[in-house]
Formats: C-alpha cells, structure tokens, sequence
C-alpha cells in the first residue's frame, strides 16, 4: 500500500504564495483589532505588517492595512472570514505588484557619529524623501517613506554610516486615480 | 417623563420583547441584580441548572429543538468560563445562542478583582460577536442586536457582558427598531442565472446526488418541506452530514443513509462516483470528505450555503449558490417547474444506471452486525429503541463517540429539529443537558438520550435540574465500560494498547438514578431488552437507562484515515485486508 496521506489535514500541494495588502474599513470600538487579529492568529493567517488609525471621526471608522502572504484560496478565505465580523464595513485586497496601487511605508533612522558619516547616511535617503526630524552635533533622525523592501535594505546599508536604532510603520495603501473603493 | 429602568430590568424588559420564554443559568455574585428582578417578569422561566456548561448545552437542545434562540445567563469569571465549552459546540454546529453574563463593576475591571474574567477576551474566538456593555445608554440596543446576530444568517453563539454596576444603574427604556439590516450584510447573494445554471447541471447529470447538511435545518421546517419536494421532483438519490439528519426522511428509498466517516457504503461510493454533486446547507468537513484530494474526483459540485465563507473553503466548487437554503430551494423548484415540468419522467431514463450501482452498493448492507444472544448489541439495542419509540413524535440527543454513531445510523429521521448531536466540537457531556433544554421546550414529548457511560459522567450533576423541574428525560446508556471511540482507534491504529480508555471505577448507574431521585432500570440481555425499554418508555420521571452493551464492538462501516470515499472498512471480516498502514496511522 503506498503512504497514505492523512484524510484529515491538508493535502502537502506546495502552492505559490502571493503578498497580498488587505485593507479593512471597521467601527472604531474596542476590541475591534483584537478581533481582526485574533481571526488571523486563529485560523493561522499570516501578518507581516500592519497599520491602524482612525480615519472618519464623525462616522467613526479606523481603517486597518495588514500586509500578508498565503495562497488564492488562504487570501480569498481572509476576505469572507473578515467580512463576517460584525464590525467591518468592507475589505478591499490588493496584490502587492499591482501598478493601480501607492503602497507606503514610513520609517526612521537614528545615527549617530561624525559629520561625514551623517553626511553619508542622508545621501544614501535621498531617493526616498528623506527629512531630518532632529539634529545634533552627533546624531540625525531621518525619517523615509519608501517600499517595504527599500526600507529593508536602507536599514542595512545604513549601518556603516553608524545605524543605532530603527523605527517603522506597517504598510498602508491607496489607489491611484480618481476612484476610490466602494 | 417616561420610567425609568435599571440596567436589570432592562435585560428581562428585552427578553420579553423578543418572546424569551425560557433561561438557562446559575446565579453568582456578578448577576445577582439581574436574579433579584427575575421574579417581577412572570413570563420568563428560569431553568437552574448545575453547572454553566449545561446551561449552554441546554440552551443548544432548546434552540435546535424548537428553533427559537437559546438563552443562558450566568455570572463573571468562572461563570463565565465554564460556559465557553457550550459557546464553542454552538459556534461549531451554527446554533444560536444569547448569553448574557455578568461582570465586575466597571471601576473593578482590570484590577484582578474577584471572579474577574477577561470574558469578552476569552469568548471572542467561539462567538460571533460579543459586548461588554460601559454605559448604561447602550444596553438595550446592544442586547437587541445581540439577537439579530444570532439569529440572521448563519446562526451561532453571542455574548453580552455587563458590569454589576451597569445592572443598577437606571435609564429609558425603548423597544427595538424594525429591520436594521447588519452592516448591509444580506444573506441571498444569488440571481436567476445561477438557478439556471443549477437546473442545466441536473438536466445533463447521469449520476447526480445531493448532499445535505445542517443549514437545511437551520433554514427553518420549511426548508425541509422544500428538500423532500425537489428530492422527489428530480428523483436524484440523497445522503446527509450527521446535522442534515431529519430533514428528509430516513426510512425513504431515495435516501442512502448518513455519508462520512462512519457512514454507508453507498451514500459514501455515490459520493465518490457521481458526476453531479449538489450540496445543501453542508460544508465539506474533514469526517464528511477523507482524504481531500482525492475527494469526488469526477464531479461537478454545486454548493448552496448562507456562509460566502464556507465556499471554496475546504473544497473547490463548480458553482455557488449563496443564499439561506430556503430561498434557494424555492426559487429551484419554481424554475424547475417552469423549464422542466417533466424533469422526473425523462430524468429516470438517464439515471437508471446510477440507481442500479446504487442498488449493489445498498446490497453491501454495510450497516449489518453479527447478532448475539448472550450479550445486547450496541446496534440491536439502538435498533429495538427506534423501534418502539417510532411511534412516537421523538426527539433524540446523544454524547459523542461510539454511541452516536449508531444511533445516527439506525435511528431514522423522520423530522427536522428531532436530532439534537454534538458533530462540529465533538463535545461529550452534550446529551444529558441538550435533553434538558429539548424536554423545557417540549414538555409532553419523548425526549431521550442516547449515551456512553463514559460522555454521561462529564455532565451526570444536570440529573438533578431534570428531576427538579420534573423532566421526564431518558439517559440511554449503552454502557460498555470503555471510552468505545477511544478504544476503537487504540485497536486500529494503536496496535491494541488500550491506554486509559478504560474505565474502572464506574458507578451503579441504577443506585445513582436512585440518588438522584429518579428512576434507574439496568438490562443485561437481548432477551429482556424489549421489556425493559417499555417500561422506560411507561415511566412518566425522568430515567437512567444502563443498557449493558458488548465491551468491545467496533463501529463500521469506517473511512480510515488517509482513505477516499471508496476505500471503507465495512465490518470485522472486511478488517484484514484493509489495515491502516505506515503514515495513515500518525494522522488523524
């Protein structure tokens, strides 16, 4: 008899898994985000990053961006999985390689060391928008917004310009043009 | 100025706006405001339970049972947890539940006060929704919703937590507006096309078959009335999950049985080979499919459900219908109707073949059983229990294991709402409780549950509950001293190492019965079998019924793990030849 597989787990297919950016328009109460979440931790979805704030006070809506990876189907099961909470309003997904869309993210730099090597790290932001939110005769705070992968990178290039500390925000996301999703 | 209402009145003011008759629960510190005003809402009967799980398994039987919501209420913290177990079964099986707790005052909250419990935090998984009321303002609407999520689309459990102090504290109170729709959250997301669609797949199937589950239940009896209508007007074969039981009639010759794990070579092979299959209100479970990639290879499969969730999730459809089942059903038939009028007549042409196979496969006669003598048969006495009882309008409960299969195999349905099981959680201690709510929801009716000695123990304390309100359940028993589903795998899969399925210390279920003050009958042989399960049936209290059982019958037919549809084991000969083998055995 040849190795049986298990009838009751899942098949070991490797399929091909896609970045997926999930936008999700919520009331704004509490435990809404632990319910976002929990639903993730709990039917063992993936959260590589995430951003949340409210963004209609009058209405009371917070918009939450996760960023996550799985298969078609693991993706399409986070959207109706999300949109059975009752505090969702809509889900909106987004492939990461899709040109209609702006994807940001923001980060900041501390470096510490000699003028040149400050010199050095600014000139190494500067196609990312850099600003300097403080300065002092040995230390620069740079803040960027770039793409995940460039602020992966730039977090390890700017080491040798003397990299002390980062601090980053998950992801979030627009469309391009004039329309918005409904 | 109109009245105003404190945070306890309002709770039982909702109740009876929203036609609550019956409550399951426990008084504790935290609700002690909202059991203080019990008594001035005469409408509203408070079932005292002994332990909160069984107030939310009473609450399933109640609600499965009748249909309406169930409701429990109990205190904070472990109050609160010892429900979770229920929540859970409820959210597994879609069953709607309220269950309004209590917490500690809202200036305790955080500070580890006594019987504090995150309960919001610890329920938020196994619910649909769940609150915790702050102000006094909200209650009202919040309790009102709490229904409406509940009871709308996929049923399943809801949580409302509020602070003692919230219970005290007084405001207005106003009746529920009409009709808010969730969200914007509609439940029939199908067109015409798709119906279309569905009668162009059944016209062009030569091996057609539906499979039907739980939601056709939950969509209310007259989803069922709709099933057996278009079940005949296609003439196709049926087969239902363990939830799906009742909603077409068991004993029909259209029908094969229950399909899974444990059920019939033929609804199970049909399965398999069909070409069309059609599911209705079922969601491709892991005990429903095996082994998934080799799930119904050669069909077309169509699935109506209520949950867009449960689409595409376990299996990959051909075409979804999403719609409550009813609606879907009804707007099938009116189109089938109209398009096909003749669809039986020239249907029977093309699947006569396929009945034909169905015919060898049912001639299997894969639920059969070596007979004894000597020693009751757990199938024989499920067997002479429907039997004597089919007579009768009876609603069935059962634990879970061993027991439960049999009683889903030779136990027909002929009803919806009459079979009340554990099948998602797989919870055992279900029964005896879930009995208890059935029995408060229908009082005059036969209400048994069918047990293992072993699943009964979990929740044996609610004896008392049903002997308090004089509840004339019957725990049937089909003691075999073992935890038999534990057993059966340890000798299938586990080379026979029998670790802790045994139960050694067993009580004399007739002196507990006793204890309990209630009736305990005990039946030892097949021949005093039919005598003893009258007498049952003659006793108008509440009975514990120890049918000594054969210690070590296995249930079949089975699909092993690791295993397709058409590779069952079908009984104690058929064994050998079909071991499970190497990898198949670490899986479950």
């Amino acid at each position: 008899m040849p190795n049986s597989k298990s009838a009751y787990s899942f098949s070991n297919k490797k399929e091909k898994l896609d970045t997926h950016i999930i936008v999700v328009w919520v009331d704004n109460e509490a435990g809404v985000l632990a319910r976002v979440v929990g639903l993730f931790s709990g039917r063992g979805y993936n959260i590589e990053s995430l951003a949340v704030a409210q963004v209609d006070e009058k209405l009371n809506i917070s918009r939450i961006t996760i960023v996550t990876t799985g298969t078609p189907q693991v993706v399409n099961q986070i959207k109706l999985q999300l949109r059975k909470l009752v505090p969702v309003h809509k889900v909106a997904d987004f492939k990461r390689e899709d040109k209609e869309v702006i994807f940001k993210e923001m980060a900041l730099f501390k470096i510490v060391g000699p003028n040149n090597k400050l010199e050095s790290a600014l000139k190494a932001c500067k196609k990312y928008n850099p600003v300097i939110l403080d300065k002092t005769k040995k230390s620069n705070v740079i803040q960027i917004t770039a793409l995940r992968r460039e602020i992966d990178k730039m977090s390890k290039d700017l080491k040798k310009f003397g990299l002390v500390s980062v601090s980053r925000t998950g992801a979030v996301a627009m469309t391009r043009g004039a329309d918005i999703f409904k | 100025m109109s009245k105003l209402y404190s945070g306890a009145e309002i709770v039982f003011k909702c109740m009876e706006d929203q036609n609550v008759d019956h409550i399951f629960g426990y008084p504790g510190g935290a609700v002690l405001p909202i059991y203080d005003e019990l008594q001035n809402f005469k409408s509203i009967k408070h079932v005292l339970v002994r332990h909160e799980q069984g107030a939310g398994h009473a609450a399933e039987g109640y609600a499965r049972s009748s249909g309406k919501p169930g409701v429990i209420l109990v205190t904070s913290g472990p109050g609160a947890t010892n429900v979770v177990t229920a929540l859970t079964d409820a959210y597994m099986d879609s069953i709607p539940l309220v269950c309004i707790s209590g917490q500690v005052p809202t200036h305790l909250i955080g500070t580890d006060a006594f019987q504090e419990c995150d309960t919001t935090g610890i329920t938020r998984p196994c619910t649909k929704h769940n609150w915790l009321v702050k102000d006094i303002n909200d209650l009202a609407s919040t309790i009102h919703k709490a229904f409406e999520v509940a009871t709308t689309g996929r049923p399943g459990p809801v949580l409302v937590d509020i602070p003692k102090d919230i219970q005290f504290q007084k405001t207005k109170y106003n009746r529920p507006k009409k009709e808010k729709k969730l969200n914007g959250k509609s439940h029939n997301h199908f067109n015409q096309n798709s119906i279309d669609e569905l009668i162009e797949l059944m016209s062009k199937s030569s091996k057609p078959i539906f499979y039907t589950g739980g939601g056709v239940i939950n969509s209310g009896p007259k989803a069922s009335e709709l099933l057996r209508e278009l079940v005949y007007a296609t003439g196709f074969p049926i087969t239902s999950t363990l939830q799906g039981l009742g909603s077409f009639p068991g004993d029909d010759n259209q029908f094969l049985g229950m399909l899974g794990m444990h059920g019939t070579y033929e609804a199970n092979n049909a399965m398999h080979d069909c070409d069309l299959m059609i599911n209705i209100g079922a969601r491709f479970d892991d005990r429903i499919t095996g082994k998934i990639d080799e799930f119904s290879p050669k069909s077309k499969k169509v699935h109506i459900d209520i949950d867009p969730s449960s689409i595409n999730k376990n299996v990959k459809v051909d075409l979804a219908i999403v719609g409550d089942v009813k609606t879907v059903l009804s707007s099938t038939l009116k189109s089938l109707k109209q398009k096909k009028s003749k669809f039986l007549k020239s249907n029977k042409q093309k699947t006569s073949k396929w009945w034909e196979k169905i015919q060898k496969w049912r001639s299997v006669r894969s639920l059969d059983y070596i007979g004894s003598e000597e020693t009751i048969k757990p199938q024989y006495a499920i067997e002479r229990l429907y039997e004597l009882t089919k007579d009768k309008d009876s609603y069935i409960t059962t634990e879970v294991g061993q027991h439960q299969m049999w009683a889903a195999q030779h136990y027909k349905f002929n009803k919806p709402n009459r079979w009340m099981t554990s099948g998602g959680l797989g919870t055992m201690g279900y029964g005896l409780p879930a009995a208890v709510g059935v029995q408060v929801a229908h009082p005059k009716k036969l209400v048994i549950d069918i047990a293992g000695e072993a699943s009964v123990l979990m929740t044996i304390q609610e004896m008392s509950t049903a002997v308090q309100y004089n509840l004339p359940i019957k725990i049937f028993i089909l003691n075999n001293q073992y935890m038999g589903m534990v057993r059966q795998w340890q000798e299938l899969l586990h080379d026979k190492n029998y670790s802790e399925s045994y139960t050694a210390a067993l009580p004399d279920f007739v002196k507990l019965a006793e204890a309990y003050n209630c009736v305990g009958i005990r039946a030892k042989t097949p021949e005093e079998l039919d005598d003893k399960i009258i007498e049952m049936l003659n006793t108008n209290r509440p009975v514990i019924f120890d049918c000594m059982v054969d210690k070590v019958e296995n249930c079949f037919p089975m699909i092993p793990s690791g295993k397709p549809h058409n590779q069952m084991i079908l009984g104690p000969k058929d064994q050998e030849s079909k071991k499970i083998t190497g990898k198949g055995k670490s899986l479950v």
